[in-house]
């Protein structure tokens, strides 16, 4: 199949309109078309990206299943997946089905928060295939518009403010990066990415009002750049519209948020600031690197103090993708690799975390910690899930968060000391608060008169989780499933990365680091 | 006077005459009975007419150059025609509903569209005067139709007091540039002006000249009549305000600055981006506080402005192809909105608050939805054409040098952004109202689904409307 990439990412646009067009009524059966139909549409969107797993060549670190076709304006369309895209695709296309599948128990307006969730896959989707700069931007964009609407209808009391706090922050964000497209696109004469990863930016340092710029208009771009991906990412200090987000959307709104939308900065660092702009990303690594000490201290830190479940993990996140980015900005294959590594790990065990607390809020429509504990009395199997996650988070071996945060360290540690060190602290912290959550939460007695007739998780619940538990330690006990198709294409990066710095820049970063 | 050039303006001969049988028939027959039958006819006559120009080709010029016929007159012709068509016909249910369907209304606008049909084909700075007078008054009169509304007469005089005093200025500007290049065809002009630069007294008439048409595009800072006139005109000439005369007065805006001053584009430059720059941030800034839908369109319109005014800043074919483009995804954006906005009612009244729209979209939903697509699209947001228009904009700019001019442009889109998403905000997760109810005729219904469907389907390959916006830049810049 030539169109694979694009069988992909339509599938869901396709049951999306049909959903919109065909199923008429707004009463029960509807509604339940509805969902089958947007699971059943998300089920064959995961079995068609495995074909790409079994297509996939590791050993080679060029585009493949490339798709290319002219468009508007000059423009391409054009999709192709290498070994760092490849997994953020079947990443999507496995949480998806989770996600809509635990989305059962929503009643109002079904259909549309089915065709809303449909239209998020395909964006998203699209933005990790993207091959030409506007296709990617576009689907980068055009993503906040379904999750507005999602926060913004199916949230929670502050959703009004969460959505448009969401909104225009990352909408201010990625402005900037548009505008920087567009210098790329006049600079180099062309959008497409595999041509502007072989270009060369300028980088003589120039001063602009009076402020000297290393790495010149590489280092300006990269900026750019980095004001979309860091606030996607969350970093510290643009995280603040995270917690907001995800404590007022939806239970799904949240997994597929902390699965997959956070993981586009990180994507972003790799196939835009990495390669395109080298010379300001050495220019810039240590910056980003303290960035994301920072966010791993600080952030866990807040994460500690949190009364409420879903903000509490949301900082967690935070403190996570600040691994993400230290991993990324060492600049070794530990720590790309690690990176990598955490993001899809990160991708199951917050989603599963989220669904935890989906849970109980279902239940109960509190997600004060107060409000409960002794959990494990009335709930056993929730209680083991839970612990899992909650294990799988603070990093536990056996666990892929292990192996994310055992490999990013190992890369920072090779960069800088001092990060590594600092950041290693973030191991015990997110065990104080991950543990401390679990405690109030789960054990001691349960005295609440409320929680007495509380239920297990039925069955539809557990079928969830099976599939994240599974991930979770598979990856855990078996890295190299990941590390073997990531590898080579992360070394291509790195060596072209390494080769385009010249000799005495890489000094100065060195001299600059230690 | 050849029958060359009769041939040149024979789109012009035809909407003429038709205006003016249509004013005998009317005035000797039934008068305002005859209107419904008038307003859908004048829109199948200028269909009509936009076919026709449509199929014309190469460059012509008649009554000795002071009259042009080339691709980009074409193509702001076609996009004015089409424009004013849709407009009369989506809002002659609305009109006729309010008893303002008065039988001088489809004529005042065809005559309006004559002159600004004339306004982007002028080759000459007399030319350029007629058209845009026969414009503006039409303008005026058709503002204050609704003649026992006080905020109606109010809106038609406000405009002419400030219509006036720009005509006035313009004038000004165009004797001063006679006056110094000694002539008024801008054939001749530019050669005045050709080493580079103008001379002093030129450059005072090329920033009157700028100023006057600043105005008719409402640029800030010559905006202060946009959002009373939009407020005041009953809302379908509201919608007609806020579409073909816009193309119009941007079409003559780069005609002037090209055909008469486009060997002195460093002269103009700065004029143009810092019109821009401002208009860009007003129009972000002062729509936040809007409560009424038609001030806030106004805003939304200036800004608009600004963004188009960026690609003529750049003062290159792109740049023209670009605001071209702008300029008619702008159109298709806000006749679909306005179809919407003109058919808000409560008990028969029309309603132009925000908060009206609370819910809407809960009970509406293919009508929210169509809103929903095309707020988003004036947003700028991908994938939606809006989008497209001002990534081409920002493209131009940068390529002219002007980084920080789109810089300043994605900034202000942000904040406008906000009010935008306002909207949504009040049809979608609005507290339960008074509510409203949208009675729309099915033309109005057409605009408003039509052209959603148009800025979403756009994304596919524009219509092909890129390859003609280019050959219009083409014949203009050269």
């Amino acid at each position: 199949m030539n169109n694979l990439l694009s069988i992909i990412t339509f599938l869901p646009l396709v049951a999306a309109v049909i959903l919109a067009l065909f199923l008429r009524g707004d009463d029960e059966a509807a509604a339940r078309n509805a969902k089958w139909l947007a699971l059943a549409a998300t089920v064959a969107t995961f079995l068609f990206s495995l074909l790409l797993l079994t297509g996939f060549d590791p050993a080679d670190t060029g585009f493949q299943f490339v798709e290319e076709g002219s468009w508007i304006m000059g423009l391409k369309y054009k999709m192709g997946v290498d070994g760092i895209s490849v997994l953020f695709v079947l990443l999507t296309t496995f949480m998806m089905p989770l996600t809509i599948y635990a989305s059962w128990g929503v009643t109002s307006r079904v259909k549309e928060y089915m065709i809303a969730f449909l239209l998020l896959e395909t964006l998203m989707l699209g933005v990790f295939m993207a091959l030409d700069l506007v296709l990617f931007y576009l689907f980068f964009e055009a993503g906040l518009i379904p999750m507005f609407l999602i926060i913004g209808i199916w949230g929670g009391k502050e959703r009004i403010y969460a959505a448009f706090k969401f909104f225009l922050y990352t909408f201010l964000g990625s402005v900037l990066m548009l505008v920087a497209m567009v210098y790329m696109y006049v600079d180099a004469g062309t959008t497409d990415i595999p041509t502007l990863m072989s270009h060369k930016f300028g980088s003589d340092t120039f001063s602009l009002l009076g402020i000297q710029i290393v790495g010149g208009a590489q280092t300006l771009l990269f900026l750019a750049f980095f004001a979309s991906f860091a606030v996607k990412m969350p970093m510290w200090p643009v995280h603040t519209w995270l917690p907001d987000a995800h404590v007022q959307a939806p239970t799904a709104g949240s997994v597929v948020l902390a699965a997959i939308l956070l993981k586009m900065g990180g994507y972003g660092f790799l196939r835009f600031s990495l390669p395109m702009f080298p010379i300001g990303a050495d220019v810039m690594a240590t910056f980003v690197l303290w960035l994301s000490v920072i966010a791993i201290v600080y952030t866990s830190l807040v994460a500690l103090v949190q009364e409420d479940m879903k903000k509490l993990i949301a900082y967690s996140s935070v403190a996570h993708m600040g691994y993400v980015t230290a991993g990324i900005f060492s600049l070794n294959q530990q720590g790309v690799d690690g990176a990598i590594f955490q993001m899809l790990s990160h991708g199951f065990i917050s989603g599963a975390l989220f669904l935890c607390v989906g849970v109980i809020y279902d239940r109960m429509h509190t997600r004060e910690i107060d409000a409960y504990g002794g959990l494990v009395n009335r709930m056993p199997a929730y209680a083991l899930i839970f612990m899992f996650f909650t294990m799988a988070n603070v990093g536990l071996p056996g666990t892929s968060g292990f192996v994310g945060e055992f490999l990013t360290l190992v890369g920072m540690f090779q960069a800088n000391t001092w990060v590594a060190l600092i950041a290693a602290s973030g191991v015990i912290f997110s065990a104080a608060y991950a543990l401390y959550l679990y405690r109030r939460v789960v054990f001691g007695d349960l005295i609440k008169e409320s929680l007495k007739s509380i239920t297990d998780m039925d069955r539809r619940e557990k079928m969830i989780f099976a599939p994240l538990v599974f991930m979770t330690l598979l990856l855990g006990v078996y890295p190299s499933l990941v590390t073997d198709l990531i590898g080579p294409s992360v070394e291509a990066l790195l060596t072209n990365f390494h080769a385009a710095i010249p000799a005495e820049v890489a000094e100065m970063a060195q001299t600059a680091s230690h | 006077m050849s029958s060359v050039d009769i041939q040149t303006v024979l789109p012009e001969l035809i909407l003429s005459v038709y205006a003016m049988i249509a004013l005998l028939a009317a005035v000797y027959t039934s008068k305002d009975g005859l209107a419904k039958p008038l307003t859908w006819l004048t829109g199948a006559v200028m269909v009509v007419v936009a076919l026709l120009v449509a199929g014309g080709d190469g460059a012509r010029a008649a009554f000795g150059g002071m009259f042009l016929d080339d691709a980009y007159a074409r193509f702001a012709k076609v996009a004015i025609l089409l424009a004013a068509a849709a407009v009369l016909v989506m809002g002659e249910a609305t009109m006729s509903r309010r008893g303002l369907l008065r039988f001088e209304y489809p004529i005042l606008v065809t005559l309006g569209t004559v002159g600004m049909m004339m306004m982007v084909s002028a080759g000459d700075l007399m030319a350029l005067y007629m058209g845009l007078e026969l414009q503006s008054l039409s303008l005026y009169v058709v503002a204050s139709l609704n003649r026992d509304s006080v905020k109606s007469t109010e809106a038609g005089l406000k405009y002419f007091v400030l219509g006036a005093l720009s005509s006035g200025l313009l004038l000004y500007g165009a004797s001063l540039t006679y006056g110094y290049a000694g002539t008024t065809l801008f054939s001749g002009i530019i050669q005045a002006a050709s080493d580079g630069h103008v001379g002093l007294g030129l450059l005072i008439g090329l920033v009157f000249v700028t100023a006057g048409m600043a105005f008719k595009v409402s640029a800030v800072p010559f905006h202060m009549w946009t959002p009373d006139v939009y407020e005041g005109a009953p809302t379908p000439v509201t919608a007609f305000f806020a579409t073909a005369p816009k193309l119009a007065a941007m079409g003559l805006f780069a005609r002037v600055l090209f055909d008469a001053f486009g060997q002195a584009v460093g002269d103009w430059q700065q004029i143009i981006a810092l019109l821009a720059v401002l208009s860009m941030f007003l129009g972000a800034i002062a729509a936040i506080g809007q409560t009424n839908i038609k001030r806030l369109m106004a805003y939304s319109s200036i800004a608009h402005m600004g963004f188009a005014l960026l690609g003529l800043a750049a003062g290159s074919a792109y740049g023209v192809q670009a605001m071209l483009l702008y300029m008619a995804v702008y159109l298709t954006m806000n006749i679909g909105t306005f179809a919407f906005i003109m058919s808000m009612e409560r008990d028969g009244r029309p309603i132009a608050d925000i908060s009206a729209l609370n819910q809407f979209a809960v009970k509406d939903k293919l009508r929210g939805l169509a809103m929903l697509i095309l707020l988003f699209s004036l947003a700028g947001v991908p994938p939606m054409l809006g989008f497209f228009a001002k990534y081409g904009v920002l493209i131009a700019a940068v390529q002219a040098g002007l980084t920080w001019l789109a810089v300043a442009g994605v900034v202000a889109s942000v904040i406008g952004a906000f009010y935008y998403l306002r909207i949504v905000y009040y049809m979608y997760f609005g507290e339960e109202g008074e509510g409203l109810e949208l009675k729309m005729s099915p033309a109005a219904w057409v605009a408003l689904v039509g052209s959603a469907a148009i800025v979403v389907l756009g994304v596919v390959n524009f219509f092909g409307i890129e390859t003609a916006a280019a050959a219009a830049a083409e014949a203009l810049v050269n």
